[in-house]
């Protein structure tokens, strides 16, 4: 893992310097969350990263870093925005590895560390659309997914692709009452977990992830809805069958399994054909697959995305 | 007599409380401190507060009647006109902030949506009990036919909890919460109603009887 050391991308090339000057303030003044990282005594909490820059990102501007920290849906601390960055600290981020089962030819359990040196970091600043109708930029560092897929060697029957979060009753207590099922489930279909765009995130601007956005290793899917990227992977598991995921359980009608970004597809109970850019005043009009259509919209071709396939 | 609840001065406090959650509101708004979507913040803030208004209304009879506190119903008006102020900011939020004043899309949206459906239809209800709130139409009304208008706002709390309840994602706490505090306000009329139509029929019988 590279920690501290110099690259070509910094972190306040891609800030611009009042927000930059504004997490500084943040950071120094302190929260309770960062606080209580430093106490743990885990040396990897808000080190730096270095990446190399990505063709896939966006030239918008990115939210700012006190927004994307402490306006977060992690329901296994808390149901309300601000509770994960409250509450997230109780999560240990290390040591940390993921298992990778299932339909492929080398299941093995590799550590963060491992899965780090599969391929270069990469900054990649994705649009992220929540299926709540609200709407951020955010510059994650990550590695494509499809370069731990590859590694563990697929079989010809894995056709979807399973990932389950970190639980612990414990520690996240606030899940008792979330109206979810837990460790949270989520699943893609194996050519959209092989897409280039597919990422898995250890970090956000410049640094390691932070606790409430999933430390300290998350999935991010920006053609999706938010709550497809799920959060703090324990296990990854290559599967011949569509797996049952969280949200889907829940209320199959209003969260499929492909919950691709589609302002034509309402939510039953509000429209998706706009949304909020936190930061902004006004709505901003939703893109189909969150104006990410060149690289994905092949995969769909052909399927009904309304009624079927939403 | 209670001499708090029946000074000059206990309906001025009552106003400057009611009107503090608006305040605060407005403050932090200036101040930039209602977290990372304000506009999302002063919805749900603004909701709140209006069933917690149309509750705190439905609390005052039970109270007064079983703390035999009489001098409370001056105070019942007041609080009402406070949950229709609370939903109308609510429903400005809405038709401000998130619709932007497109009158075909919140049209739409109020014939589609069943949470909204419901929740315009609370405040609507509201609209006559608050034009019929003054002494004046009390009297021009009659008190009987008067409050016979004045249990639509049942009907506003029950449809306010419904609003809230379709509109979360999953975690229905605050909802049931509401929906329970109302339950047991409206079993304390029903108990009251019931054992004054016994009376009544009670009364009734005597009197045949004579």
């Amino acid at each position: 893992m590279l920690i501290g050391k110099s690259s070509d991308l910094r972190y306040s090339q891609v800030t611009p310097k009042r927000e930059y000057l504004n997490r500084r303030r943040f950071l120094t003044t302190g929260s309770a969350a960062l606080g209580a990282f430093a106490a743990l005594g885990d040396a990897r909490a808000n080190a730096k990263l270095s990446a190399i820059k990505s063709k896939f990102s966006t030239d918008e501007k990115p939210t700012s870093f006190e927004a994307i920290t402490h306006y977060n849906n992690f329901y296994e601390f808390g149901t309300d925005k601000e509770d994960p960055s409250k509450n997230a600290y109780k999560l240990q981020t290390s040591p940390w590895s993921v298992k990778i089962e299932g339909e492929v030819a080398k299941p093995m359990v590799m550590d963060l560390d491992a899965i780090l040196k599969l391929a270069p970091l990469e900054e990649r600043i994705y649009r992220h659309r929540c299926v709540e109708a609200w709407s951020m930029v955010i510059p994650w560092i990550g590695l494509p997914l499809n370069a731990l897929l590859k590694k563990v060697e697929p079989t010809s029957k894995a056709k979807f692709v399973a990932f389950e979060s970190y639980y612990q009753f414990r520690t996240m207590l606030a899940s008792f009452l979330a109206g979810i099922r837990f460790p949270y489930i989520e699943g893609l279909r194996m050519d959209e977990a092989m897409n280039p765009l597919t990422l898995l995130a250890v970090g956000l601007y410049g640094e390691t992830m932070p606790n409430q956005n999933g430390a300290p290793i998350r999935l991010v899917v920006p053609w999706k809805y938010g709550f497809k990227s799920i959060k703090s992977i324990v296990k990854i598991k290559l599967v011949e069958k569509e797996p049952l995921t969280t949200w889907n359980l829940s209320a199959p009608n209003e969260y499929g399994f492909f919950s691709n970004v589609n302002p034509q597809r309402d939510h039953p109970r509000w429209s998706q054909a706009r949304e909020r850019r936190i930061g902004e005043f006004r709505m901003r009009e939703t893109l189909m697959f969150n104006g990410y259509g060149d690289q994905v919209a092949n995969l769909y071709s052909g399927m009904d995305l309304i009624k079927k396939y939403f | 007599m209670n001499p708090i609840l029946s000074s000059r001065w206990a309906k001025v406090v009552l106003f400057v409380l009611c009107l503090l959650p608006a305040v605060l509101l407005a403050w932090r708004g200036f101040h930039d401190e209602l977290g990372a979507n304000p506009l999302e913040r002063i919805t749900h803030a603004t909701g709140d507060w209006t069933i917690r208004f149309l509750l705190v209304t439905l609390s005052v009879t039970p109270f007064r009647k079983l703390f035999n506190q009489p001098k409370l119903a001056r105070f019942r008006r007041m609080l009402g006109l406070f949950a229709f102020f609370y939903g109308c900011l609510h429903l400005m939020t809405w038709v401000w902030f998130d619709k932007f004043f497109d009158w075909h899309e919140m049209l739409k949206d109020v014939v589609k949506r069943r949470f909204i459906t419901v929740g315009m239809t609370a405040l609507v209800l509201m609209i006559p009990l608050a034009i019929t709130s003054t002494s004046g139409w009390v009297r021009r009304l009659g008190f009987v036919r008067w409050q016979k208008l004045h249990r639509l706002i049942y009907f506003s709390a029950l449809l306010g909890v419904i609003h809230y309840y379709w509109l979360v994602k999953s975690d229905v706490r605050l909802p049931l919460m509401y929906g329970a505090i109302l339950a047991v306000l409206m079993a304390y009329r029903v108990m009251i109603w019931r054992k004054e139509a016994s009376a009544r029929r009670l009364a009734e019988q005597s009197r045949v009887l004579k």
